[in-house]
């Protein structure tokens, strides 16, 4: 079958790629430009480990086509620090234990990230529902919405313990 | 939100520590939150091949042929592996410790044992194909009765699970069909008390479901050795595992991983780990072989499921005298690591309770449902939820309240616990009290001043004596009729005698076989020596409770109770009690 060129942004960078017409986002990242932020965890949009931005938009990149990328801005969770200086949210999910195994963390983060841009001062529940579509299966959801809650007062880390 | 109990056995403890109590990064963070951290499928490979699984549709079926010629064929499949293929088609996980006999083939040959078994491995350059491959191949089924019930799967003329435990039960160092604590004379005990409590607890099988499915990622190295990148848990477990079946030094193999998204027991199976080496053997290329996620809910191997039977003889004032357990560990198809489970149930019984009438039985049984494994204290979790849903219905049987009732029953620092070891480091009594106080539930002045560290020992203390049964032996007609399986001589024994279980039964181990000890009960008398406790008003007032008279001995025919002894559980680290600090 006949590969579908496409060019987009990824992490600010220019990238290029052929893909099939069936081919997913996260297999083009993982398996063909090597970023390997977003992970596989169900591969039918249920656990939220593969969530990217496209254009600021959450996506889950298992249920994205590759081609339907084309002109577009992707950003993962390899993209959210600068250089060696980690994101606020990055920091505050360090300060607050919010990663167990660390699996569904670059989704966590990534999530976490369009819920802030889009309101940077969430409640509680805002925060729980902006997390929704992310499956934390060692149940440690409680440090992660404290880190975000935190992350937004500008990041003045109060330990869980 | 943590909160550190100091004030509880603060003399046992040394808080002069550096790190423990202490906020501490850990060192695994910074790659969590930039996604570096090195996951087994965050690798890549020039020339990745991709490995999937044609899997059994039914329970049981004996295989009658195989054809894989259509997906040979297939676009892009690059090599076909067939049982025939694994140098070692048979393995048992816990051989590595020399524990069971090698039961389960790592592609199915002549016969499958549960719905998606692997029977054949398609490999090729793309998932896709692979797949579509997959559909191609035709295996011909001639399909068998299945049995799902653990009761059923032990009655005579179940359909045979598992050839090599052909009457469905695992054989314990080759003797013995299930595992068993003996502890006083339950029997006695039950006619002397005033209330039996006596019910049924059923478990299901848990999915694990991690976040990461199961999976590894194969890839030649230089000098002829093989890198596996691989989620196990045991990573060590899993590389021996892999060299095991497929006969290979075990410095031939490179496994790399310790980043797992999550296992919780449920990746110790080595369930890829084989399967991509030998694709990488067998085509030159690096091989990935990751379940998707039906395949880990269906077939990544549960937390097994448990029936549990439990009868209780309580006395008026709320003090068990006696506890009898029978429980069916559901292996699935093949062992993996039940039997191993089922010693830790044995071990851990009668709970954390001081009882001195205890008598178990515990099966391991195969049925025609996925080999369960390890899952968050397996063995022991099903069957506390069984003993606390049952402390509970005996507190309701005496009239107690139920947190009263357990501080009463409690177990303390010196007791004898029913498998003859001394507790040590017990906490119960605490624990009950704080939760107690945290919940603003109401304890008595008498239950708030009980503590595990004193009222323990003494006569608490005496293995009391024992009656034997004789059940329990591979092919006796009164536990199971049916053909008798091979009974090996004592010297061809692969565990050294000094392994050897205390169990009745094992004629060999037993010190000196008396006649039928005499029973000494557990009886209240007038005595106030030991904790008088006396537990809330809720029960009728009873005699001063005390322990068991230590003045009254055995008969002299009776064998000398605390005959040290080691049993089958001794190489398991868990089953050890260390001194608290």
């Amino acid at each position: 079958m006949a590969k579908i060129p496409v060019q987009f942004r990824l992490n600010g960078s220019d990238r290029a790629a052929f893909v099939g017409p069936a081919d997913n986002l996260l297999t083009l990242l993982r398996r063909g430009l090597n970023d390997f932020g977003p992970k596989y965890g169900c591969g039918q949009g249920t656990c939220g480990t593969c969530t990217v931005l496209v254009d600021g938009d959450l996506q889950l990149s298992c249920l994205t086509l590759a081609a339907t990328c084309e002109g577009k801005h992707v950003e993962t969770v390899s993209g959210m620090a600068e250089g060696p200086v980690l994101h606020p949210l990055q920091q505050a999910f360090m300060d607050h234990f919010a990663a167990q195994c660390g699996f569904c963390t670059p989704g966590m983060l990534t999530a976490a990230k369009a819920l802030l841009a889009a309101n940077p001062n969430p409640t509680r529940a805002e925060v729980i529902d902006g997390i929704s579509g992310n499956i934390c299966r060692c149940t440690g959801y409680d440090a992660i919405i404290e880190a975000i809650l935190a992350a937004a007062r500008g990041g003045q880390a109060t330990r869980a313990y | 939100m943590l909160e550190f109990r100091k004030d509880l056995f603060a003399a046992e403890r040394d808080d002069n520590l550096n790190i423990v109590g202490k906020g501490a990064q850990r060192q695994d963070m910074p790659g969590h939150v930039t996604g570096r951290s090195p996951f087994f499928d965050d690798h890549a490979f020039e020339g990745l091949l991709h490995l999937k699984v044609v899997r059994s549709p039914h329970h049981h079926a004996r295989i009658r042929a195989i054809d894989t010629t259509a997906a040979e064929r297939a676009p892009g499949v690059k090599r076909i592996l067939r049982g025939a293929d694994v140098p070692l088609n048979k393995n048992t996980l816990l051989s590595l410790i020399n524990f069971g006999k090698d039961d389960e083939p790592t592609l199915a040959v002549s016969k499958v044992a549960y719905k998606g078994e692997p029977v054949v491995a398609i490999i090729a350059e793309t998932e896709q194909q692979a797949l579509a491959a997959r559909a191609l191949v035709r295996v011909d089924y001639e399909v068998l009765p299945h049995v799902f019930d653990v009761e059923e799967a032990l009655k005579p003329g179940a359909p045979i699970v598992n050839e090599t435990y052909p009457n469905n039960y695992f054989e314990y160092h080759d003797r013995y069909d299930h595992s068993k604590l003996r502890f006083g004379d339950v029997d006695r005990a039950f006619a002397t008390a005033d209330f039996i409590v006596d019910d049924r607890y059923q478990m299901s099988p848990i999915e694990h479901a991690p976040t990461e499915t199961n999976g590894s990622i194969a890839a030649p190295e230089q000098n002829d050795r093989f890198v596996v990148h691989s989620c196990a848990q045991g990573l060590f477990f899993s590389l021996g595992t892999a060299a095991k079946i497929l006969k290979l030094e075990s410095n031939r193999l490179h496994f790399v991983g310790g980043t797992v998204g999550g296992g919780f027991g449920g990746k110790v199976d080595s369930l890829t780990e084989p399967l991509s080496i030998l694709g990488a053997m067998m085509t030159g290329q690096p091989v990935r072989y990751v379940l998707d996620r039906e395949e880990e809910m269906l077939y990544g191997s549960p937390r097994g499921a448990e029936r549990i039977y439990i009868k209780d003889g309580i006395m008026r004032d709320g003090r068990i005298v006696a506890r009898r357990i029978r429980s069916y560990f559901d292996a699935g198809a093949y062992t993996r690591l039940s039997s191993y489970a089922a010693i830790k149930c044995t071990a851990h019984l009668p709970g954390p309770y001081t009882i001195p009438n205890v008598s178990a039985d515990i099966y391991v049984a195969y049925t025609n449902r996925c080999p369960s494994t390890a899952m968050r204290g397996f063995g022991i979790t099903a069957v506390d939820f069984a003993l606390e849903v049952h402390m509970d219905k005996g507190a309701e049987a005496c009239g107690m309240d139920p947190m009263e009732f357990r501080i009463l029953n409690a177990y303390r620092d010196d007791d004898m616990k029913a498998h003859r070891r001394v507790a040590k480091n017990t906490a119960l009594i605490e624990c009950v009290q704080v939760v107690a106080e945290k919940a603003g539930w109401p304890l008595s002045d008498e239950a708030r001043r009980q503590s595990s560290l004193t009222g323990g020992g003494g006569a608490r203390a005496l293995i009391p004596a024992t009656p034997i049964d004789d059940n329990g032996r591979i092919g006796r007609p009164e536990t199971r009729t049916g053909p008798a399986t091979e009974t090996l001589p004592a010297g061809t024994m692969r565990i050294p005698m000094t392994k050897q279980p205390i169990m009745e039964g094992s004629a060999e181990a037993r010190p000196t076989p008396a006649a039928v000890p005499q029973y000494e009960p557990y009886r209240p008398t007038p005595a106030s020596t030991a904790p008088a406790y006396q537990p809330m008003p809720a029960a009728p007032p009873p005699a001063m409770p005390a322990p068991p008279a230590a003045t009254a001995p055995p008969p002299a025919a009776a064998p000398a109770p605390a005959q040290p002894t080691q049993h089958g559980a001794v190489r398991f680290s868990s089953v050890f009690g260390t001194r608290r600090r």
